[in-house]
C-alpha cells in the first residue's frame, strides 16, 4: 500500500501529538518512581479516573476539559500526598512486592469503583469548538490533539523548570539520589516523598484531562494506560524525566505507525514487544539517565 | 500433620465430595468457580510461595493451554484427554523459556512481574488477531448431544466438571504437599530466604526456580483446558486478561502465600465473599455490576497491609492445627 | 554420621587448596594483588590482616561467589576458578558468612538439612545426618526452634553446622568468632580443633580474635592492602616486622 508523503507526515505529527501526551502519564510515573521508588501499579486507573472526572466536570459543569487542567491537577496533587503519606509510608520497609500488591489492590478499588458509579458504558468528550483541523501547508492537525499537545509540552517544561531551579525541587532530587544523605543533611524525606507522589499523580490528572478529548474511556480502561506507562518509563529509563518524554513520543509514533502499516488493533503489540526486549536486555532502559 | 488437621481434610472434602446431592445447581456452579480457583491459585502459588517468583501474568497459560486443547479437538477431532499432554507440554516450555531470558539477563523482581504481565498483553493481542482459532470472535465448542455425558470429550453435566475440578484441586494439594517435603520444597524455600546461603550449600538456584516456573505454568495450562471445556467458549479478552491473572492471585495471597492451604481458604473466602456481596447488593435493590471486584480490592488490601503472611496462618495458630 | 554414598566416600578425604597469583579489582580500586599461598590436608590455617585488606574478597573468590581477573585456585589437582557457587560446594569447599544468613523461615533441623541435602541423596537421610551434626555441635535441643529467634551464638553454630552438613574436605569461616564472649569462643575453638582432628576437614579462617588464631592456627597468613605480607606459623609472623607495622598502634595480644 503506497503511502504519500503528506500522509506519512501527518500521521508522525499526529503519532507525535499522542505521544506527548502518553509522555507526560509516563513522566508521572517516572517521578513517583525515580523519588518515591514506589512502583505504581495503579497508575493507569488513577489515569482513567482522571479521565472520567474530566468528562464528568464537562458534562455536569461545562468545564473545558483544557481548562480543568488547573482543579483536577490540584486535587490529584493531594490524592498523591495522601496516598504516599498515610498508606505507602509504612511500607517502605517491607519487600518490594508487598507494595506492588498494595497498589494492585488500590487498582482494583479504582476499576471496580468507577464500573460502579458510571457504568460499563464508555465515556469521552467531544468539543464543538475542535471539530476543524488546522492546517499548515501539508499538515492537517487535529486542533484537540494540538491543545493537549501544547498543554502537555508546557506542563512538563513547567515541572524541569521546577526540579532545576526550585530549592524543594533540588531537594527532592537529592533525596532521590541519596536517601540517607538526604536525611543526614536534615531534608524531611517523609515530606519530600509526598510532594514527589503528588507531583507525580497530578500529571495524571493533567494527562487524563488531555486524553478525553482524544479517546473515550471505559472504567477497564486502566491496565492498558498502566502497561503504557510502564512501557514508556522502561524504553525511556526508569527514573529518567526527559526519557518519559522522549519514550511517549517513540510509543505515540509507532503506534500510529502500527496502526497505518499492520492494523489499528495490533498497535499496542509493538509497544509490548518493545517493553518485553527492553526488560530482558536493558531494564535500565534506551536513555537511561539518573534525574 | 497433627490429627486435628487430618480430621479436617478429610471432613471438608467428604462435604464436597457429596455437594451435588444435597445442594443447588447454583450452589455447584458457585463451588465449581471456588474449586477452579483453588486449583489455580496453588498453581500460581508453587512458583510465588516456593520459589518467590511473582508472576502477575499467568493468564497466558491458562490461554495457551485453553486454546492448545480446544484447537486440537475443535479442528482435528483430538479428545482433550490426549490434547492436555500437548498443552501441558506447551506451557511447560513456554513458562522455561520465559524464565531462562529472564534468569539469564538478570529480569528479577518487579521488572519480572512486569515481564509477565506483557507477555500475557502480548497474547491477548495477538490471540485477538489469531483466525484460525477464531480471532476475537471466540472458539466454540461443539455440544454434541446436550445433557448426555461423555466423559472423553469433556461433554456433559455441571456435576461432571464439578467432581473433575474437584479432583484437580484434591491432586494439586497432594501435589504441593508432596513437594513441600521434597528437596525441591527445601531448596525452593532456600532459594526464597537466600538466595547466596543457598548456592553455597550446593543449590543450582537456575535449575530449581526453572523447575517451579514450568510445574506452575503447566498445572495452570490444565486450568485453561477446564475453563475451555466447562464455558464451551473461549475469547482472548477474557482469558489472557490481566483479571484472570489477578483472579488467580488473590486466592494464594489472602490465604497466604507458600503455605499449603492458604491458595484453598483465599479462593473459598473470595468467593463466598464476591457472592455474598453480590446478593447483599441485589436484595438491597442495587443491581450495580463491579461489587465483586470492589469487595476483592477492599479484601487484598486489607491482607496485604494488615496481614500478610495471608489469613491461614493465623487461622491455624487460633484453630491450634499444628500445635 | 549417616548416608555413605559409597564405601570410598565413607571417610570424607582432606583437601589441599593452592591459590595461585590471585588479583581481584573492583572499578580501579585493587582490592587483591598477587595472592598465593597453600592450605595443607587437615590443618587450620588463619588468614588475617585490618580491615578492607581483601580477606572477605579472597574468600569469595575460592568459594565461587566472584571471579579473579587473574590467577587459579587448584583443589586437588583441579583447577575450581570460575565455577559456580554450588558447584564448588559439591567438590568440597564450603562456607560460612561474616553477616550470618540463616534461613530465617526455617527451623533450625530445616537449615541444616539443606546443606545435608547436597551429599544425601534422600531427605530421610539428609534429616538423620542434618540431625547427628546438630547434636555435635550443641544445637540439639534447639532443633525445632524457629531460626530467626536464635541469638548470635547460636546462630554463628548454625551456620558451621549448616556448612559441615554438606561434608566438606575444606572450610572457609568468616569470622565465626566474631561477637562472641569468652566462654563462647572456647567452646566454638574447642569445636574447630574437633573438626579438624576427629574428621579431617581443613580449616581456613578469617579471624581478629588472636588468641584464637594463636592457639588454633598452624599456618597464619598476613593480608595488608591485598597483598601477602607474611606467611608463617604463629610465632613467626609475630615477630615479623611487617606485620607489627601494618598492625601499628592495634597491640597483639598473644
Amino acid at each position: 500500500m503506497p503511502f504519500d508523503f503528506s500522509t506519512l507526515l501527518n500521521v508522525l505529527i499526529s503519532g507525535l501529538m499522542t505521544g506527548l501526551v502518553y509522555g507526560l502519564m509516563a513522566l508521572g510515573l517516572s517521578v513517583i518512581f525515580g523519588v518515591a521508588r514506589v512502583v505504581n501499579f495503579a497508575h493507569g486507573e488513577m489515569m482513567a479516573l482522571a479521565m472520567y472526572a474530566a468528562a464528568l466536570l464537562f458534562s455536569r459543569f461545562r468545564v473545558n476539559p483544557l481548562l480543568a487542567v488547573v482543579p483536577l491537577g490540584a486535587a490529584f496533587f493531594c490524592f498523591g500526598y495522601g496516598l504516599q503519606r498515610l498508606v505507602l509510608r509504612p511500607f517502605v520497609i517491607r519487600p518490594q512486592h508487598s507494595q506492588f500488591l498494595l497498589l494492585l489492590a488500590l487498582a482494583v478499588v479504582i476499576t471496580s469503583t468507577l464500573l460502579m458509579v458510571f457504568g460499563p458504558d464508555a465515556r469521552a468528550v467531544n468539543l464543538d469548538g475542535l471539530l476543524e483541523p488546522v492546517v499548515i501547508g501539508e499538515l492537517l492537525l487535529d486542533q484537540a490533539k494540538l491543545y493537549a499537545a501544547v498543554v502537555a509540552c508546557a506542563v512538563a517544561a513547567a515541572l524541569f523548570a521546577f526540579f532545576r531551579l526550585t530549592y524543594t525541587g533540588t531537594a527532592i532530587r537529592a533525596c532521590a539520589d541519596n536517601w540517607l544523605g538526604a536525611q543526614i543533611v536534615g531534608l524531611d524525606v517523609d515530606r519530600l516523598y509526598a510532594i514527589a507522589f503528588g507531583i507525580g499523580a497530578s500529571c495524571v490528572g493533567v494527562a487524563g484531562c488531555m486524553m478525553i478529548l482524544l479517546v473515550d474511556v471505559t472504567p477497564g480502561s486502566g491496565p492498558a494506560y498502566t502497561l503504557l506507562a510502564f512501557v514508556i518509563v522502561i524504553v525511556g529509563g526508569l527514573g529518567s524525566m526527559s526519557g518519559a518524554l522522549v519514550g511517549g513520543v517513540l510509543i505515540g509514533i509507532s503506534e500510529a505507525f502500527g496502526g497505518l502499516f499492520i492494523a489499528p488493533s495490533a498497535k499496542s503489540m509493538i509497544s509490548f514487544a518493545l517493553m518485553i526486549i527492553v526488560l530482558i536486555f536493558r531494564p535500565r532502559g534506551l536513555i537511561a539517565e539518573k534525574s | 500433620m497433627k490429627r486435628r488437621a487430618i480430621l479436617l481434610v478429610i471432613g471438608v472434602f467428604g462435604l464436597l465430595l457429596t455437594l451435588p446431592l444435597w445442594a443447588s445447581p447454583y450452589t455447584v456452579s458457585l463451588a465449581t468457580l471456588f474449586l477452579f480457583f483453588a486449583y489455580a491459585g496453588q498453581a500460581w502459588n508453587i512458583m510465588m510461595g516456593f520459589a518467590g517468583l511473582l508472576s502477575l501474568g499467568h493468564a497466558l497459560y491458562l490461554g495457551v493451554g485453553a486454546y492448545t486443547v480446544a484447537a486440537l479437538y475443535d479442528h482435528f477431532s483430538i479428545g482433550p484427554w490426549l490434547g492436555l499432554w500437548v498443552a501441558l507440554a506447551l506451557c511447560g516450555l513456554l513458562a522455561a523459556a520465559m524464565a531462562a531470558l529472564a534468569f539469564r539477563y538478570r529480569v528479577a523482581g518487579v521488572y519480572f512481574a512486569l515481564l509477565t504481565i506483557a507477555c500475557a498483553e502480548f497474547a491477548r493481542i495477538g490471540f485477538d488477531h489469531f483466525t484460525w482459532v477464531g480471532g476475537s470472535g471466540g472458539l466454540f465448542l461443539k455440544v454434541v448431544e446436550p445433557g448426555r455425558m461423555d466423559l472423553l470429550n469433556l461433554r456433559g453435566p455441571p456435576a461432571m466438571f464439578y467432581y473433575l475440578i474437584l479432583l484437580l484441586a484434591g491432586a494439586a494439594l497432594l501435589l504441593s504437599a508432596l513437594l513441600l517435603r521434597s528437596r525441591a520444597g527445601y531448596y525452593w524455600q532456600a532459594i526464597r530466604e537466600s538466595e547466596e546461603a543457598a548456592a553455597a550449600l550446593g543449590v543450582n538456584s537456575f535449575r530449581w526456580k526453572m523447575l517451579a516456573v514450568m510445574i506452575s505454568g503447566a498445572m495452570t495450562a490444565l486450568a485453561g483446558m477446564f475453563s475451555a471445556f466447562y464455558y464451551s467458549n473461549l475469547f482472548p479478552e477474557q482469558l489472557f486478561h490481566i483479571s484472570r491473572s489477578i483472579e488467580i492471585i488473590l486466592g494464594p495471597i489472602i490465604g497466604g502465600v507458600g503455605t499449603l492451604f492458604g491458595p484453598i481458604i483465599g479462593a473459598a473466602l473470595l468467593t463466598a465473599l464476591g457472592d455474598g456481596a453480590t446478593e447483599f447488593v441485589a436484595a438491597v435493590g442495587w443491581d450495580v455490576p463491579g461489587v465483586k471486584q470492589l469487595v476483592y480490592g477492599i479484601v487484598l488490601f486489607a491482607i496485604v497491609a494488615f496481614l500478610p503472611e495471608g489469613i491461614w496462618p493465623a487461622l491455624a495458630r487460633k484453630l491450634k492445627l499444628f500445635q | 554420621m549417616a548416608c555413605a554414598r559409597t564405601q570410598a566416600e565413607a571417610v570424607p578425604m582432606s583437601a589441599s587448596l593452592a591459590v595461585q597469583q590471585i588479583s581481584k579489582s573492583f572499578r580501579g580500586l585493587q582490592a587483591l594483588a598477587d595472592v598465593s599461598f597453600e592450605i595443607q590436608p587437615s590443618t587450620i590455617t588463619a588468614l588475617i590482616g585490618p580491615n578492607g585488606a581483601g580477606k572477605t574478597t579472597l574468600f569469595n573468590i575460592i568459594a565461587g561467589a566472584q571471579t579473579p581477573d587473574r590467577g587459579a585456585i587448584v583443589l586437588d589437582g583441579c583447577r575450581i576458578d570460575g565455577l559456580r557457587p554450588d558447584q564448588i560446594c559439591r567438590l568440597g569447599i564450603a562456607r560460612t558468612f561474616q553477616m550470618v544468613k540463616p534461613f530465617a523461615g526455617l527451623t533450625v533441623l530445616d537449615n541444616v538439612v539443606i546443606g545435608a541435602l547436597s551429599c544425601c541423596t534422600r531427605v530421610k537421610e539428609a534429616r538423620q545426618r542434618a540431625n547427628a551434626i546438630l547434636d555435635m555441635v550443641g544445637l540439639g535441643p534447639k532443633r525445632s526452634r524457629a531460626s530467626a529467634l536464635l541469638a548470635l551464638p547460636d546462630r554463628k553454630l548454625l551456620e558451621l553446622a549448616r556448612a559441615l552438613a554438606t561434608r566438606p574436605k575444606l572450610l572457609l569461616l568468616d569470622e565465626v568468632l566474631g561477637g562472641l564472649r569468652p566462654s563462647e569462643c572456647d567452646r566454638m575453638m574447642a569445636l574447630l580443633r574437633d573438626i579438624t582432628e576427629r574428621e579431617g576437614i581443613s580449616l581456613v579462617l578469617i579471624e581478629h580474635v588472636m588468641r584464637a588464631v594463636m592457639a588454633l592456627a598452624r599456618t597464619v597468613i598476613v593480608l595488608h592492602h591485598g597483598e601477602v605480607i607474611a606467611q608463617g606459623t604463629p610465632a613467626s609472623i609475630v615477630r615479623e616486622q611487617a606485620v607489627l607495622d601494618c598492625y601499628l598502634g592495634e597491640p597483639l595480644r598473644v
